[in-house]
């Protein structure tokens, strides 16, 4: 048990410092954005089972020498509500934290979406009033606004893509048609549930180092996999040009002007985001995928990690 | 009975109408302006004044209309301009609203000062090759 306790232990440690390190750093991500995507939600959920895991079966060990019997044993001084001669302080406090962590975890994770969808059904209800549909597509509205802006609003039922007129008057005919098939992607590969979980396992842990820096690269990653759909439709230097003019358009100066000097605010949520750039210059750049023995390894690494931390456990 | 569909549509109407009118209108006048031959999105039967009722209602508990409560009948008014609403709803999509954009996926995010000159160089790199 408590030689399960300390693998977990190095699995999570891994996990959560050198080894998203080292895949935030390399270069790869960008070539393949939807192998490395799994490959994030692997780190993701492996690095949570295994922290978890490794406090439960810390906290167990006075209960017994394997897991299911320590559990049982568990309920048994629950109810008796003595504790085994040689349990100390330290399991009780493993224990405690384990059973924290995980109901953090998880009701951060329920709030997460559920106001997320509150706020889906404010901005929809605004929407319906405030723009127009797109030459009669469904789904497609258009707001006027001089800003370029395009956004979906992903849901079941009724999703909708936003355009502003201000997009419209800045992108020729491919461009705005580079832009949709962009949006649609986020829409029909439900983009926006990746993150929401991701979202909220850094709104949880605002602490851990990696969670801000997962949520930031799955930011990135999800991107390019909707660019990588749109350039099916569009040649990739009129999907790079559009992405680099919308970002262009939209700088602080450039919108101030635009609005009537209504922006007063800083329109970058972190200062350490560059999300914008990375998109255009791999389209410019044509990298090539990663080759099918490369994609392979890395999804036998996800498989392996997603797999460990229950495998440690279930042999405990 | 009216289903969910047709009170988005009318909330829709209202509102038009509503933003267009420089005076508060009341719950007739509205109906009567829905009908006008003018209106080409209108609905295509006659509306009931309970249903204009029901629906302006509805955008007050919304936030969008005021009642004037003083005169007989009451006379409604929308709350903000059309654009003003725009503007705050856009300011909270390209704005330092992290909270408020959880429901929606950007096509850019923001960009940094230095992202800025990057794009401008990789722009200038797009489109003098496409020549």
């Amino acid at each position: 048990m408590i030689i399960s306790a300390a693998m977990l232990g190095v699995i999570a440690v891994t996990l959560a410092w050198p080894f998203p390190l080292v895949l935030a750093r390399s270069d790869w991500p960008a070539r393949s954005p939807d192998v490395a995507l799994v490959l994030w939600q692997a780190i993701a959920l492996s690095g949570g089972m295994s922290m978890i895991g490794s406090l439960l079966l810390y906290g167990l060990v006075p209960f017994g020498n394997a897991l299911p019997q320590s559990v049982i044993a568990l309920g048994h001084s629950l109810r008796s509500g003595t504790l085994p001669a040689d349990t100390r302080f330290t399991h009780v406090l493993a224990l405690g934290a384990a059973i924290l962590l995980s109901a953090h975890l998880l009701l951060n994770l329920f709030a997460t979406f559920v106001r997320a969808e509150r706020q889906r059904r404010r901005h929809y209800t605004l929407i319906a009033l405030l723009s127009d549909p797109l030459n009669g597509q469904p789904g497609m509205r258009v707001i006027d606004h001089p800003a370029p802006v395009a956004y979906c609003l992903p849901g079941a039922g009724h999703s909708a893509t936003v355009l502003s007129k201000g997009l419209l008057r800045l992108l020729d005919a491919d461009q705005v048609r580079a832009v949709i098939a962009h949006e649609r992607a986020h829409l029909v590969q439900q983009h926006h549930l990746v993150l929401l979980a991701f979202k909220s396992w850094h709104s949880a842990l605002p602490w851990f180092p990696i969670a801000n820096r997962a949520e930031n690269a799955v930011a990135l990653l999800v991107e390019m996999i909707a660019d990588d759909r749109a350039r099916r439709d569009v040649d990739d230097r009129t999907l790079a040009t559009a992405i680099a003019l919308v970002g262009l358009g939209q700088q602080p100066e450039v919108l101030a002007t635009a609005s009537d000097g209504e922006s007063d605010e800083p329109w970058i949520s972190s200062a350490e985001r560059a999300l914008v750039a990375p998109r255009v210059y791999r389209l410019i750049n044509q990298a090539l995928p990663l080759s099918r023995l490369a994609t392979m390894a890395v999804f036998v690494t996800a498989i392996a990690l997603a797999l460990a931390p229950a495998i440690v456990l279930l042999r405990a | 009975m009216l289903c969910m569909a047709n009170l988005g549509v009318l909330e829709r109407l209202l509102m038009d109408v509503l933003w267009d009118s420089p005076t508060p209108l009341t719950a007739n006048d509205l109906k009567d302006s829905l009908m006008s031959p003018g209106l080409a999105t209108g609905p295509t039967k006659p509306l009931a004044t309970t249903t204009v009722l029901t629906v302006l209602s509805r955008l007050e508990t919304k936030g969008f209309v005021t009642r004037d409560r003083s005169v007989r009948p009451h006379a409604y008014t929308a709350v903000m301009t059309r654009a003003t609403h725009t503007a705050g709803l856009m300011h909270e999509v390209l704005g330092q609203m992290p909270d408020r954009q959880a429901a929606l996926v950007r096509f850019i995010g923001g960009v940094t000062p230095q992202e800025a000159d990057t794009l401008r160089q990789l722009l200038g790199v797009a489109t003098t090759d496409n020549v």
